[in-house]
């Protein structure tokens, strides 16, 4: 084992991964690499955006972080500790919609809870906490689908806030939402992220999502993701997305992102194309 | 778990999506709700006005064959001829009693009540065997998942006999229960149970994993996934699949009952079927229906409390 000599990492660290990489379906004839040699350390308290072209791998790195799916190489730490099954510290919000249609919005949002077996005042009265902070107070006695996709959204944040998370993780959360809503979204999310001191692993496909919410963007490459570059965004917040710097680490980011698209094109192509 | 009414849904359903409506006075509210309620009974009168109309219709067709004497009556009597002698008719229900020592065909109920008997056995033939089977293949289904040995020993078997034809199961019940209520439920429970089953295992691995993920992400153990992510979310699926089977289960139930049992709607059938008398057919015909029917009815009344937070597409569909 290469990892018998335990390679050294800041402990306090709230994510550490060290030459992680995934193969889906390995030793299959239908086996591919999603992910090699993924090498990232990222602090409490900070925002990493992790940026790619569609099916580059990001994904998966964040579900390997969460601890739902086990790496076929390296290691993942979490606060010193190895990830080796979800936990709540760690909590994942998707990209549709992943509440509990036949609970409330309460009973979704102390979901965490009932799992340990609290009482229904405590539940309750953390539901009502969590959803103070998300601003959908209101909407407590609701069934997700009398919600719009926005406020669903919402909810699962405050579902994984209940947790006490750490570290969320994100997965493309704001997708399906149409501009004005995601960019809404977006400033709630950075309250939601001071407030609660937590780290946050963000994955998308868009630059401007990017450059208006992270500390530090993760460039990955197209299939398998390995880690292309990773740009620290040194704008103050609250951002001006319309400043000079903004424009300029959007034109930054496109022009590392266009060699890695066009790849995948090539690649796909070739893929369509029979020998 | 609330259970809530379909009508009282729809009505805050309503509300909720019109802002406007929540800041005028109550008054106008309250009247919003009746006007929703009162619409909900229309709809109702409506359901059941077209489905006479729909009878009627099919009645009709027969009427008007019979009249035009293509119907030959005394092979397809029309709805009015074998629905006019029921008192007439009746009497052959009373297979009931006919098979013990000493009853004769005037003996024992009445017309109308052997037809009661009758049908109330068959009934709860279906209702017995209907509820083990799907008690027994949800519980089996949700094992074979959640065991992976399980799995492993148990469904092939159950691949294998599942395209079996009740039928072939029916010497097996007379077998192993001889005569009376025993064979007549256990073919139905054997010619639903293998689908079901299967039905089952398809349901659980639809279901959406980000589900799952979650309750994973919270801590929840294998057990609790089980009980409260993956049972709610297959709910609405295994509804459906046990409203097909309900009427897979009155098939089966006639096929036993035309042998195995003493009384019951099957037998009728075959009574009717040896004495040629096509009259007794389809008044035993139309009694089915209309049971089937009524059992359907309440099914989806169930189907609509338990799955209360399921939309209600139909409004949409009219729309297209």
């Amino acid at each position: 084992m290469a990892f018998e000599m335990t390679p050294r990492f800041s402990s306090k660290d709230a994510v550490v991964c060290r030459g992680v990489g995934k193969t889906w379906a390995a030793g299959t004839k239908r086996a591919h690499e999603a992910l090699r040699d993924i090498d990232l350390d990222i602090k409490p308290g900070e925002f990493v955006v992790f940026l790619g072209p569609s099916g580059c791998g990001k994904s998966t790195l964040l579900y390997l972080i969460a601890g739902l799916e086990d790496a076929t190489e390296g290691r993942i730490w979490s606060f010193s500790e190895e990830v080796e099954t979800p936990s709540p510290e760690r909590s994942l919000i998707f990209q549709e919609t992943s509440l509990f249609p036949w609970l409330t919005v309460w009973q979704n949002v102390s979901f965490g809870l009932s799992i340990r077996g609290a009482s229904q005042e405590e539940r309750r009265s953390v539901a009502a906490e969590a959803l103070q902070r998300v601003g959908l107070i209101a909407a407590m006695d609701k069934r997700p689908d009398e919600l719009s996709g926005g406020m669903r959204q919402r909810v699962a944040v405050a579902r994984a806030l209940a947790m006490r998370p750490k570290v969320l993780l994100m997965d493309e959360p704001f997708a399906a939402l149409d501009v004005q809503t995601r960019a809404r979204m977006q400033e709630f999310l950075l309250d939601v992220w001071r407030d609660s001191g937590a780290s946050v692993l963000f994955v998308t496909h868009h630059i401007d999502e990017a450059v208006a919410l992270a500390d530090r963007v993760v460039v990955f490459t197209s299939r398998p993701g390995r880690i292309k570059t990773i740009v620290p965004v040194d704008l103050p917040r609250p951002r001006n997305l319309f400043s000079r710097e903004a424009e300029a680490m959007r034109i930054q980011l496109t022009e590392l992102l266009r060699d890695e698209v066009d790849r995948a094109f090539a690649e796909q192509e070739a893929f369509a194309v029979p020998a | 778990m609330a259970v809530v009414t379909r009508d009282g849904d729809t009505a805050t359903a309503a509300g909720a999506s019109r802002p406007a409506a929540a800041s005028r006075p109550m008054a106008s509210r309250l009247f919003a709700s009746r006007l929703f309620s009162s619409m909900a009974g229309l709809d109702l009168l409506a359901r059941i006005w077209w489905t006479c109309l729909s009878i009627s219709l099919f009645a009709g067709l027969w009427e008007f064959c019979w009249a035009m004497g293509w119907a030959d009556p005394k092979l397809l009597p029309p709805p009015h001829i074998f629905l006019g002698n029921i008192a007439e008719q009746g009497k052959f229900f009373n297979t009931a009693t006919r098979w013990q020592v000493g009853s004769s065909m005037t003996e024992g109920p009445s017309a109308f009540e052997s037809v009661l008997i009758t049908a109330g056995a068959t009934t709860a033939r279906v209702f017995v065997g209907l509820v083990l089977a799907s008690v027994l293949a949800i519980g089996v289904g949700v094992l074979v998942r959640y065991h992976r040995v399980f799995d492993r020993l148990v469904l092939p078997t159950i691949t294998l006999l599942s395209p079996v034809s009740p039928i072939a199961w029916l010497p097996v019940a007379i077998f192993l229960f001889g005569i009376g209520n025993a064979p007549a439920i256990f073919m139905v429970v054997v010619a639903l149970f293998f689908h079901m089953v299967l039905a089952t295992i398809n349901q659980i691995d639809g279901v959406n994993g980000n589900l799952i993920n979650v309750a994973r992400t919270m801590g929840a153990s294998k057990p609790q996934i089980y009980a409260r992510v993956i049972v709610p979310a297959i709910l609405p699926g295994m509804l459906a699949v046990l409203r097909l089977n309900l009427f897979g289960a009155w098939m089966v139930v006639l096929v036993a009952e035309s042998t195995g049992v003493g009384y019951g709607i099957g037998q009728v059938i075959m009574l009717a079927r040896n004495t040629f008398n096509p009259s007794l057919v389809f008044f035993t015909i139309a009694i089915i229906g209309v049971l089937g029917f009524v059992f359907d009815w309440l099914l989806r009344i169930a189907q609509r409390r338990i799955l209360y937070w399921l939309p209600d597409t139909t409004e949409r569909l009219r729309g297209l």
